[in-house]
């Protein structure tokens, strides 16, 4: 195990994954950085630090620096995939996939079916989410929600630097489209993080962090954290906690959902994404259609409200989840009738 | 064309205000008062104030990230763009948009925008509104360097040429776009104006940190799209003092490079030398704008400081007209 960052794990898997098959090519705004100015190449990274030193090691042809082109980026993307290689395409901020949509959604994600399960599309694609810095509507989004919905993508939300480690090894070798969403409030979070170069972990396995026999907590990404908050406070209650962590939106993993529920019957989804047609909805369905019976309460979602994301302080932690509101949800369940 | 004194005064004004707002918000900023991402204007200034000189509140005009020069030289109200940036509910944006995102449409500002290259589709739409009116109005849209890459602007420039819109996209070169160096990112080698060109327009080409180049280039230009000669293009070549965004280290700048441009490429200083020079206005009195806009400054953070809180109940407000 080595103790690592959230970021340095996206960037050492990218430089390891490289080096393992020449045909993994990045590509994205200011992923080398300094690229015609005086200060020369890499005189200043991405923003995110997701691709230091990789430009140096790897060169023009594989690190790639684009022009501000969202939609050529992921086009570009699709083409060197259908071509024979593996891009590992980077948005700077996820709200950027209204630039490119038609790529994501119309061509990547569908490529395989239309054309009779013929294609390949090793494509990632990956991009930072999340809000808590006030960047507003704009610059703060979570969009799992949408894409998780789009057939034909695989969708990732890492919640730990392992778990960056193990799912986008799986992703960058995976022969499906892949969309990676690295959350901007875990880049600078450390964990223990596997040495072993053969370490992967499944698409649509999910991750019991904290286990209990009362409630059954679903989350990813940022708000794993917040949920386990909760959970620990409880278990000093004697309350028990089952805390998933679903890895993976698409595919997602029914079966861990499902057997926790059965088991405690009470079921509490939180997510960063708006409330309507979302993750959090998607997962209460599933439990009602299919652990009916288990239900001891009505499952809660802890979700932002239907609105776009405000910037003043005041008004964004109103707006998102948070540990109180998750603690709440879950006091909820537990004092039904 | 002379202009009057009243006219390079106010001109020299409303620079200064962009001025003085941006260098203030540089400070301000490091005390971790101000949320979010700030992009400043500083350097450009005599982009915005030579455009918006000529526009009134029916022209629109809409903005980028770097918007704050924009909607003071459109005429938001200087407290109203502090408070939203402290992201007070007093703001022009109800503390719902800060920096990014500022608007005001009775002045025809259409709004600062986080999406790089968004501006420009809209800017010809609010053209084709103008071209229906047929009051001679005009829709002007900014971009940088780096926006002018983005497929949404070629869509625009070729939209707005075969509608014949009277839209005019200005180009201000800043030379870089985030870290990236115009001469990589525009394959047109540190020329955006001959896209323009290419897609059937006609355009111009001036020094953005000469007032009076620009202000004279814009009269020309607006001449010829208020007549109906369609759409129009313009590249000004202009600096941005600082970093991308507050916080940027700036490794990409040459050496020296930030007190050369600050020392030669300075639009007030090269503004004031001018008039000075030719006996149009005295230093004194410039010197007076300077202390007033100061004291209009510090009294517009004191009041973003002292301005109503938004509350929890605020977030659910204005999703919708009527739901
Ligand atoms: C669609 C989109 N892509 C990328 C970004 C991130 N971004 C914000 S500003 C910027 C650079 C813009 O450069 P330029 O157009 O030259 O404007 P300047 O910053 O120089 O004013 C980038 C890449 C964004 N906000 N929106
Ligand atoms: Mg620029």
């Amino acid at each position: 195990m080595s103790k690592m960052m959230y970021r340095d794990a996206v960037l050492s898997t990218i430089a390891e994954e490289m080096e393992n098959d020449p045909s993994v090519v990045v590509l994205g705004e200011d992923v080398v950085g300094g690229m015609g100015t005086p200060g020369g190449p890499e005189a200043i990274g991405g923003i995110w630090s997701t691709s230091t030193g990789l430009f140096g090691k790897f060169g023009k042809d594989r690190v790639i620096d684009t022009p501000i082109s969202e939609s050529a980026i992921i086009g570009a993307a699709a083409g060197l995939a259908l071509a024979g290689k593996r891009p590992i395409a980077e948005l700077m901020f996820a709200d950027f996939i209204g630039v490119s949509l038609d790529q994501i959604w119309n061509q990547i994600g569908k490529f395989r079916y239309m054309f009779g399960g013929k294609t390949r599309c090793p494509a990632v694609i990956r991009m930072a989410y999340g809000a808590g810095y006030n960047a507003a509507a704009q610059h703060s989004q979570s969009v799992h929600q949408i894409l998780t919905g789009m057939p034909g993508l695989k969708v990732v939300m890492p919640s730990t630097p392992a778990d960056v480690k193990g799912l986008l090894r799986t992703a960058i070798r995976d022969d499906d489209p892949v969309i990676f969403l690295e959350h901007k409030a875990l880049y600078g979070v450390s964990g223990e993080v596997p040495d072993d170069p053969g370490f992967t972990i499944p698409f649509g396995h999910a991750r019991l962090s904290r286990a209990g026999q009362d409630v059954t907590i679903v989350s990813s990404g940022l708000l794993l954290g917040f949920c386990e908050v909760v959970a620990d406070k409880l278990a000093a209650e004697g309350i028990g906690c089952d805390v998933v962590d679903l890895r993976t939106t698409s595919p997602l993993d029914e079966e861990t959902i499902l057997d926790s529920v059965e088991v405690t019957g009470r079921l509490v989804v939180v997510d960063e994404a708006p409330p309507r047609c979302g993750l959090a909805a998607d997962i209460c369905a599933l439990v009602a259609g299919k652990a009916f019976a288990s239900l001891k309460a009505p499952p809660q979602a802890v979700t932002p409200p239907h609105t776009p994301i405000p910037f003043a302080r005041e008004l964004e932690s109103a707006y998102l989840p948070s540990v109180d509101k998750i603690e709440a949800a879950v006091r909820k369940v537990l004092a039904w009738r | 064309m002379q202009l009057s004194r009243e006219a390079l005064l106010r001109a020299y004004r409303q620079m200064k205000v962009i001025r003085e707002f941006e260098e203030r918000l540089h400070v301000e900023i490091m005390t971790g008062e101000i949320a979010g991402f700030t992009h400043l204007y500083s350097g450009q200034e005599a982009v915005a104030v030579g455009v918006c000189e000529h526009l009134d509140n029916a022209d629109k005009i809409i903005s980028t990230h770097r918007g704050h020069g924009h909607c003071l030289a459109k005429g938001c109200d200087v407290n109203g763009m502090m408070k939203e940036i402290w992201g007070s509910r007093e703001g022009l944006c109800k503390g719902k948009g800060g920096s990014m995102h500022i608007a005001d449409i009775d002045q025809g500002m259409l709004g600062a925008n986080g999406i790089v290259g968004a501006g420009a589709p809209i800017a010809v739409g609010a053209a084709l509104s103008a071209k229906i009116d047929g009051q001679g109005k005009v829709a002007i849209t900014f971009s940088g360097d780096g926006a002018c890459n983005q497929g949404t602007t070629f869509e625009a420039m070729n939209l707005a040429v075969v509608t014949q819109a009277p839209c005019v996209f200005v180009f201000e070169n800043n030379h870089y776009s985030e870290h990236t160096g115009v001469d990589y990112a525009v394959g047109t080698a540190q020329d955006i104006a001959s896209r323009a060109e290419a897609f059937g327009m006609k355009v111009w080409r001036a020094d953005g940190t000469d007032f009076f180049a620009v202000h004279e280039t814009m009269r020309e230009v607006l001449a010829h799209v208020r007549a109906g000669n369609g759409p129009a293009a313009v590249e000004f070549d202009t600096e941005r003092f600082f970093g991308h965004f507050e916080g940027d280290p700036q490794r990409y700048r040459g050496e020296g490079e930030l007190d050369r441009i600050r020392e030669t490429r300075d639009c007030l200083k090269k503004f004031r030398a001018s008039v000075t020079g030719a006996g149009l206005l005295g230093d004194a009195e410039l010197d007076a704008v300077d202390a007033e806009v100061l004291g209009q400054i510090e009294a517009a953070v004191e009041a973003a400081r002292a301005a109503e809180r938004p509350t929890a109940e605020d977030v659910l407000a204005d999703v919708y007209i009527a739901y």
